[in-house]
């Protein structure tokens, strides 16, 4: 039985998270793509190229399409009674995998960082800050709906094509569907991106004030890094939520992942303890970031992180 | 202007959280406290039925315990509360939690019904949504700001580049995110006008929604651990040493 991947479609196409998603699920089996947005040639190749074998397109729809998109999945999984959906757990799939599951009245694992999906479906997910991992099956009748989060998986081109699409209009979700998106800001857009750079460099209250976040920046331009921050200083008002590590923000997985005055809250930890190296600077020899830090520098972020600047551009 | 908040006790999350061992459970002390998250969501209903000259009534399903968690929320200023305590519901998973406080919202009658976007012990982080479909009403999801526009809501949802300012007829759930006010103390006249602030409690029954097994934990195993690796004093040098680390991994 094909397992199904819930994707939408981003400027870029379709979405990473739902490419690592459906990457995983081709492995296995059967991939089905619900694609929500506009497929077009080099989108459907794309999803071809990472397993799909067949679409369905969900067209149309107004600016938050989460209520008719999940009226057109429960149409589609009832005539087609797919075992499983996946979702990345992006924001917009997240409102369609809980809409939907309220409305064919089936449960939705979130939080998942691995799944298997054969006669019923086992997701394991972390609990407790990552600490324990549980791992849960299954037990009433499918689809077995699951929201999968970024990362677990690596997106990787498989070289197949799509043999079959078909186009799902959505359907008119009434007042749940009605809300007017009246303006769009994009507070990311320039320079390496959280999700693919190989360098993350990340601040925390540590920084003390907004205005020292510039030595985050200072610190990034020579090393072609991304740069992050914790919820406490998002919450703050200090940098954006975009920037945002962490199990409310981004999950990521650079090669190395500098924390600059980040204590280490599990809420952080979650988003960013499996980049491959950790390096943390802080001044407080207890904060919990050292115990997973490859290494730790104890000091002032507002000492080592100019020294640190300098010392990078005089390399280059 | 009814306003209906969602709010939940849980553990103190300072803590260290426990599974029970035979059903995998978490052990929940009877003096559970208010989950910091929801706060948020109180100041944004307490803001809201303010401005609309309102009422805002706290919903919330779990243990009553001491009811510590509850009595704060209602100290910041909320005018009563719904409880749904029942044992048949210990093992709700996000869709029955989502019945049970669709149903009392619908009970109650909303024009906005305000959550967390996630809690801070099980961050499921679908309730909201869920609860939305039940009710057959937009969820303004990920909010991030929150104003009345005439008769409308105007919001400002985050997205994965930043954020869409979003307008939405009434009634709506709204799911606010951490940040999105400054919540407010509760003062000691609030404290003391909390006592005595109408608590209903309800049951499954009440409300007609039977919690259906949907899933069962198979094991529950520690994550493997990141060893820790070296840690230096700064010393005037911390810097040349992540230098080194960083050419020894190969990005510069």
């Amino acid at each position: 039985m094909a397992t199904w991947v819930f994707a939408e479609a981003t400027e870029r196409g379709p979405g990473e998270p739902a490419l690592e998603v459906l990457s995983e699920v081709a492995s296995h089996g059967e991939a089905v793509v619900v694609y929500l947005g506009e497929a077009s040639d080099e989108a459907l190749s794309v999803l071809g190229a990472y397993g799909a074998s067949t679409v369905y397109n969900l067209t149309g729809g107004g600016d938050l399409p989460a209520a008719a998109a999940a009226a057109a999945l429960a149409d589609l999984v009832e005539r087609e009674a797919p075992g499983a959906v996946l979702f990345a757990q992006t924001y917009t799939s997240r409102d369609v995998a809980g809409r939907l599951a309220a409305r064919i009245d089936r449960p939705v694992i979130s939080n998942a960082v691995d799944v298997a999906v054969d006669d019923g479906c086992t997701v394991t997910s972390e609990i407790f800050g990552g600490t324990q991992l549980v791992r849960t099956a299954f037990t009433g009748p499918g689809p077995h709906l699951v929201l999968v989060r970024p990362k677990s998986f690596s997106a990787e081109e498989r070289g197949g094509a799509v043999g079959r699409v078909e186009e799902y209009p959505l359907p008119d979700a009434g007042h749940a569907g009605s809300p007017q998106v009246v303006d769009t800001t994009v507070e990311q857009a320039e320079g390496p991106q959280l999700g693919s750079a190989k360098v993350i460099i990340s601040g925390g209250r540590g920084l003390g004030s907004a205005e020292a976040y510039s030595l985050i920046e200072d610190v990034a331009e020579p090393l072609n890094a991304a740069t992050g921050a914790t919820r406490a200083i998002v919450d703050a008002g200090w940098v954006p939520y975009a920037k945002q590590v962490g199990q409310t923000g981004k999950t990521v997985k650079p090669e190395v992942y500098i924390a600059c005055g980040v204590s280490g809250a599990m809420q952080h930890l979650v988003g960013m303890k499996d980049s491959k190296r950790i390096v943390a600077i802080n001044k407080d020899p207890e904060a919990p970031i050292f115990s997973v830090a490859d290494l730790g520098v104890i000091g002032d972020v507002h000492n080592v992180l100019p020294r640190l600047a300098e010392e990078l551009r005089g390399r280059d | 202007m009814q306003v209906l908040v969602c709010v939940k006790q849980i553990p103190d999350p300072a803590s260290p959280s426990l599974l029970d061992p035979d059903t995998n459970r978490l052990v929940r002390p009877p003096e559970q406290v208010l989950d910091d998250t929801d706060r948020y969501g109180i100041e944004v209903g307490l803001q809201l039925a303010e401005q609309t000259d309102g009422a805002v009534t706290l919903l919330s399903m779990g243990p009553t315990g001491t009811m510590q968690g509850v009595r704060q929320a209602l100290a910041m200023g909320a005018d009563k509360a719904v409880l749904v305590d029942d044992p048949a519901l210990e093992d709700s998973d996000a869709l029955t939690t989502a019945k049970v406080l669709a149903a009392a919202a619908r009970r109650e009658g909303f024009d906005v019904l305000v959550t967390g976007v996630e809690s801070t012990d099980g961050y499921s982080g679908v309730v909201p949504q869920m609860m939305a479909e039940l009710l057959e009403v937009p969820a303004l999801t990920f909010a991030r700001r929150v104003e009345m526009d005439g008769a409308d809501l105007r919001i400002e949802r985050q997205t994965a580049s930043g954020f869409d300012v979003v307008r939405s007829a009434l009634p709506a759930v709204l799911a606010v995110t951490a940040g999105a006010v400054e919540p407010r103390y509760p003062t000691f006249r609030g404290i003391m006008a909390a006592r005595n602030k109408p608590v209903d409690s309800l049951t499954a029954a009440d409300l007609s929604v039977t919690d259906g097994p949907g899933q069962r934990v198979v094991s529950v195993a520690p994550a493997p651990e990141r060893e820790a690796g070296e840690v230096v004093e700064d010393g005037g040098s911390g810097h040349l040493r992540i230098v080194e680390f960083l050419e020894s991994a190969r990005v510069i």
